[in-house]
């Protein structure tokens, strides 16, 4: 059957309503603030490492990104663990809130489809998630031309941009997820508690219990299998896809994501950087995979939702 | 006169193995104030959800003026206003912000947009409060923003879900008058309520659900008739005797039923008091009492669905 009318009429008018929710929110405030404390701590630690230890680095300033000083892990540790709970923050009471408030049936009369409603509120979670995250892009590299002199290459800055992008992507994953879960479950407090457990299970314990399970269950005893078969089953995991896609971006003497044959090294300057386009081939795949679970995760939400009953 | 602005016909909505309305049909003429009446649980919201095009049709069909709620939700949507069972507003933002986003998803401009939001908050007496946030607001105070909501998209349709449950009677009161004043301007209101002897008061016809069934339609009177029998019941409370053979011989008493005590019940056509009283006095008997009991919603109802477990062969009609 064939319904009148776009599916995405009204769709400008939530995502402002909503972009103006989470901005003006005083979570949105609070998870701000945090990211922002955060990012400033981990940068002046890698500062100061980097100050002790490099001399001469063709990409002295992407490791800002990377580098890291006892006990602060480095900005982009922190980042992938920080974008999660951003995202489950905002996502966590998407349409349960709705529900809850019993505003849903009532919004829901009005000319718009169910459509606008839910990808409105992706669209305006992913918009505010951008805008926190260009923020904190370009803070870090403003401290970082400040305080450590050097500005950055064309290269570098490319990199760095790509892995923004990149890093809007990962928190793409966890707003999907979040929203899924606010669609079903009707308490804000269980979605909320679902999805960070599963983020935790994801994040900590899935790349070490992935390889052993696998190990444990596979039937062949080929050490290469074994390997490479580990090192598929810790992907399932955003956090996985999430580490190597940065660490191909950041880190460009990167040659391979999995193990490296000796065929591969023929010819080959260790520790030499590779072109840029060869560091987004090498991540390409992470990068892929991190798209399709964030649409995967929405078209689950989102036929759910088409289903589910309005009333409270 | 009498155009049709809502067709129901044979609107089944089933879950799994449970129908939960069972192929209703009715329709509701232009400018007229409709009643959907039953306990809760009878299948009034899933009707209304099924014309907003909220919830899928499982059989029958439903036209809103003239259009398909299932394939044309948004025609209808946007010419129906819709305020439901306990109605929530984001607490966040003032009432007028409220009413902004409905008017921005109507694809008002902004001028329109402030004059319409301006306008339908002081028709319900919110025009003072139009700033303050909603989190403030009294259940009534939601019920009528709720209104105003439905003022602001002009709509040609108004449908209340429970629009006076939880109000006390001062502002139930105040609510019907904004909902006869709706009707005032033209505006057809289908409401639902479990409330009754309120509802009367604004009602052109009623539909009694049960169980997913329209058990009976039409305006109050004529369901009396039906249910009640004759409609009206005077009551006789006298001492000494003879008289009964003259009270059933008043003209329109159908029926008198002793209830012991010295009381009589007569039902009757009509108010049949002061023939009653005479024939009582005519037998030299004491009036001890004597008191109609006119046909409300209220004696419909609870006769109806007192009598409804075995209903079936007693009152088929």
């Amino acid at each position: 059957m064939q319904r009148e009318g776009s599916a995405l009429h009204g769709l400008g008018v939530v995502v402002l309503k909503e972009l103006s929710d989470h901005l003006n929110s005083a979570r949105m405030r609070v998870l701000e603030w945090l990211v922002v404390l955060i990012a400033v701590v981990a940068l002046y630690f890698a500062i100061q490492q980097v100050k002790d230890t490099t001399a001469e680095d063709p990409f002295l300033f992407l490791r800002l990104f990377t580098t890291s000083r006892e006990p602060v892990p480095s900005f982009v540790t922190m980042l992938s663990l920080l974008i999660p709970l951003v995202a489950i923050g905002l996502g966590f009471d998407a349409v349960n809130g709705e529900h809850n408030r019993r505003t849903l049936s009532r919004i829901l009369a009005q000319p718009i489809y169910r459509d606008a409603l839910l990808f409105g509120k992706f669209i305006a979670g992913l918009f505010t998630l951008s805008i926190s995250l260009v923020g904190l892009w370009i803070l870090m590299i403003g401290l970082g031309l400040v305080m450590i002199g050097v500005p950055p290459g064309a290269e570098e800055m490319a990199r760095a941009f790509i892995f923004l992008l990149v890093a809007i992507v990962y928190s793409g994953v966890w707003l999907a997820l979040a929203i899924l879960f606010s669609i079903i479950f009707r308490s804000a407090a269980t979605a909320a508690l679902v999805t960070l457990g599963l983020w935790f299970f994801m994040t900590f314990i899935w790349p070490g219990l992935s390889s052993a399970l696998f190990v444990a269950i596979s039937p062949s005893t080929d050490e290469e299998t074994l390997i490479l078969g580990a090192q598929y089953a810790a992907r399932v995991s955003p956090m996985t896809l999430f580490t190597e896609a940065y660490l191909a971006l950041l880190n460009p003497s990167t040659r391979s994501l999995g193990p490296i044959y000796l065929s591969q090294l023929q010819g080959a300057v260790v520790g030499a950087p590779l072109p840029l386009s060869e560091s987004v081939m090498i991540a390409w795949p992470q990068i892929v995979g991190l798209v399709a679970t964030t649409i995967i995760l929405f078209v689950i939400g989102y036929v759910v939702f088409q289903r589910q009953e309005v009333r409270a | 006169m009498s155009e049709n602005v809502i067709e129901v016909q044979g609107l089944t909505k089933r879950y799994g193995s449970t129908t939960v309305v069972k192929g209703i049909s009715f329709s509701v003429a232009r400018g007229e104030i409709f009643g959907l009446l039953g306990p809760n649980g009878a299948g009034k919201t899933t009707t209304i959800l099924m014309m907003l095009g909220l919830c899928d049709v499982s059989a029958g069909q439903a036209r809103v003026l003239n259009y398909d709620p299932v394939r044309q939700p948004l025609a209808v949507k946007r010419r129906v206003g819709y305020l439901p069972d306990a109605v929530g507003f984001y607490d966040n933002l003032t009432a007028a912000d409220n009413l902004r986003y409905t008017a921005r998803l109507m694809g008002y401009e902004l001028e329109e947009r402030e004059q319409r939001i301006k306008d339908s908050l002081a028709h319900v007496g919110l025009g003072e409060n139009a700033d303050r946030y909603v989190d403030t607001f009294s259940r009534g105070m939601r019920q009528r923003l709720g209104l105003a909501e439905i003022l602001l998209k002009d709509a040609q349709i108004a449908i209340l879900d429970e629009p006076t449950s939880g109000l006390d009677p001062q502002v139930t009161q105040e609510l019907l008058d904004i909902i006869r004043g709706l009707k005032n301007k033209g505006v057809t209101v289908l409401l639902s309520s479990h409330l009754l002897d309120r509802v009367q008061s604004v009602c052109d016809r009623v539909a009694l659900f049960q169980e997913g069934n329209i058990a009976l339609i039409g305006t109050v009177g004529d369901l009396g008739r039906q249910v009640l029998g004759g409609g009206y019941h005077v009551e006789v409370e006298a001492e000494g005797q003879g008289f009964v053979d003259r009270l059933k011989a008043v003209p329109g008493v159908s029926a008198v039923e002793a209830l012991g005590g010295n009381r009589w019940r007569l039902t009757s056509d009509r108010d049949v008091r002061p023939e009653a009283a005479a024939a009582v006095v005519a037998e030299k008997g004491r009036l001890l009492r004597l008191s109609v009991e006119e046909p409300s919603l209220e004696a419909i109802y609870t006769r109806y669905f007192q009598l409804s477990p075995h209903h079936g062969d007693r009152h088929a009609a």
